[in-house]
């Protein structure tokens, strides 16, 4: 005789299984949330998560999670100030945004040529990336962003293979004040000492870099 | 044949450690540097324009190349995560950040602590032992140091020889009345710094490459070099850290995390003294700045080194 707690609970996990298996948990990059409102990621930035160059919808493709979650949290919260994605993950709940990330982060990245600090730079964009500015105190983008502008951990995006415009976009705001959601100061305290003519070299350098060819 | 390359093994592993141990300038206490003034104007190093298209302006550029990318240009003789311009700032240029042009024309230099004259090819070797925990290090007519004097050479280009011009060296900052603080200083590090160095100072690598350097443990500077003096590691922090932040901290501030830091475990010094950490804080430690090595810090003795 099997008691009764048990035969429910088995039961209950077979429908959980079995729910499971009918229904796959489902695709918030490519269908969008439960709630609406939340539109489908893949509409502004690809089915392949290579963001939309022309309109400046960055590459989320191979991002890192932690990284995604925090933007989203902070458009959430109003700390990142995006007319199109506030509303947007405001509708996102906390565990379909863990969901989202982590698949975007899945998603393959673009390969990014090892483009070391040796190399010449070529151009004010590349020089700036490999050499800084530190007459202004600005930092080589590639010692924090890594080799090539790759992407470093959960707080250093790639700068790689993103759209032109978005990173100057973002470049404008750090230095305007409008986007301050950077730990320390960081990135504002940098684009605050760039002059116009350098973001707009270093954001053509980064989102062409990936084109780039390596000398050994 | 086991036998025979067990011998050559042992012989090779005991001709590595005898060479190890020479070390041409034993003496890496630190220089003194004043604060700088305000309003100095710096040397100013030439740009990389004004090279020449010739073997020197190849020799400088190769230079540089190990300057700024030494762990993968010159593997053999870097045991650590890091690169020359982790702690020289701007590629050797940057004023307070060591640069080259203020040490160049400094050598050679008379030491009175050894009685001793090191040339500027020692210093270098001197780097590599301590700093890049290389072991034995690249021979004074190597690539490696003719390549890398060229480039201090070609950076002090116009520098006064025997002067010492305002921003070399890290300058002094003033230690704190009551000391430093080991608690404060952790606490900084996790608000500052570890968004970079990682929450156990390990550093953050892109494939098999540090990005960010790692600031203890086996892959950082040994107990050698001069960075573990918490004194000269306030004043690099004050003067360079956070990257493009320079002087946010206090001085306070800088003093407490550089403690943090340097309370850590990493590579043993390659001057040890008969295997024993005693005898090496003694000789080499005793009277070096502001250290920990050979001291018991929280129940622990600092200085036992890694694997």
């Amino acid at each position: 005789m099997i008691p009764l707690k048990r035969t429910l609970l088995s039961s209950f996990m077979l429908l959980a299984v079995s729910n499971t298996q009918a229904q796959p948990t489902p695709n918030i990059y490519l269908q969008g949330g439960a709630q609406p409102g939340a539109t489908a990621c893949m509409a502004c930035h690809g089915a392949d998560g290579m963001g939309l160059a022309a309109a400046g919808f960055p590459r989320l493709a191979g991002l890192s999670a932690d990284y995604l979650s925090k933007q989203l949290h902070d458009f959430q919260s109003g700390k990142r100030v995006s007319p199109v994605m506030q509303p947007l993950a405001k509708v996102l709940s906390d565990s379909e945004i863990t969901s989202v990330t982590a698949a975007i982060a899945a998603m393959p990245a673009p390969a990014v040529p090892a483009i070391n600090r040796s190399r010449m730079p070529d151009g004010l964009g590349e020089k700036l990336a490999l050499r800084g500015a530190w007459d202004r105190q600005i930092p080589e983008c590639v010692s924090c962003h890594g080799p090539g502008g790759v992407g470093v951990g959960s707080a250093f995006p790639p700068l790689a293979n993103q759209p032109a415009m978005y990173l100057a976009a973002q470049l404008n705001a750090w230095r305007d004040g409008t986007r301050h959601n950077d730990p320390n100061d960081l990135m504002g305290h940098i684009a605050k000492a760039m002059t116009e003519d350098e973001i707009k070299a270093v954001a053509d350098y980064f989102s062409t870099v990936g084109h780039k060819e390596v000398k050994p | 044949m086991k036998c025979l390359l067990l011998t050559c093994t042992a012989s090779f592993l005991l001709s590595g450690a005898v060479h190890a141990a020479t070390i041409a300038m034993e003496d890496q206490s630190q220089i003194k540097v004043p604060a700088p003034a305000e309003h100095i104007t710096y040397f100013q190093p030439p740009q990389q324009s004004e090279l020449p298209d010739n073997a020197y302006g190849k020799m400088v550029m190769d230079g540089y190349a190990l300057f700024v990318d030494t762990k993968r240009q010159a593997p053999q003789f870097v045991g650590n995560g890091l690169n020359c311009t982790n702690c020289h700032l701007d590629q050797g240029r940057l004023a307070n950040s060591a640069p080259l042009w203020g040490a160049y024309p400094m050598y050679p230099a008379y030491r009175k602590k050894n009685d001793k004259v090191n040339t500027f090819a020692e210093r270098l070797q001197g780097c590599f032992q301590f700093s890049m925990n290389g072991g034995t290090p690249p021979a004074a007519d190597s690539r490696e140091i003719t390549a890398l004097s060229t480039y201090a050479y070609w950076l002090s280009t116009k520098a006064p020889t025997g002067v010492e011009l305002p921003g070399r060296g890290y300058p002094d900052v003033p230690e704190p009345k009551g000391g430093y603080n080991l608690i404060s200083g952790a606490a900084l590090y996790k608000d500052q710094c570890a968004v970079c160095h990682g929450d156990n100072g390990q550093g953050q690598k892109v494939g098999e490459d540090y990005v960010m350097p790692p600031l203890w443990g086996k892959d950082s500077y040994n107990w050698g070099a001069g960075m573990h003096r918490i004194n000269t590691a306030a004043s690099f922090i004050k003067h360079n850290m956070p990257l493009g932040k320079a002087n946010s901290l206090s001085d306070e501030q800088a003093w407490n995390v550089a403690a943090y830091v340097n309370t850590h475990e990493r590579p043993q010094d390659p001057r040890l003294v008969e295997g024993s950490v005693e005898k090496t804080r003694l000789k080499f430690h005793a009277n070096d700045g502001v250290n920990v090595y050979g001291q018991t810090v929280n129940g622990v003795l600092i200085g036992q080194g890694t694997e």
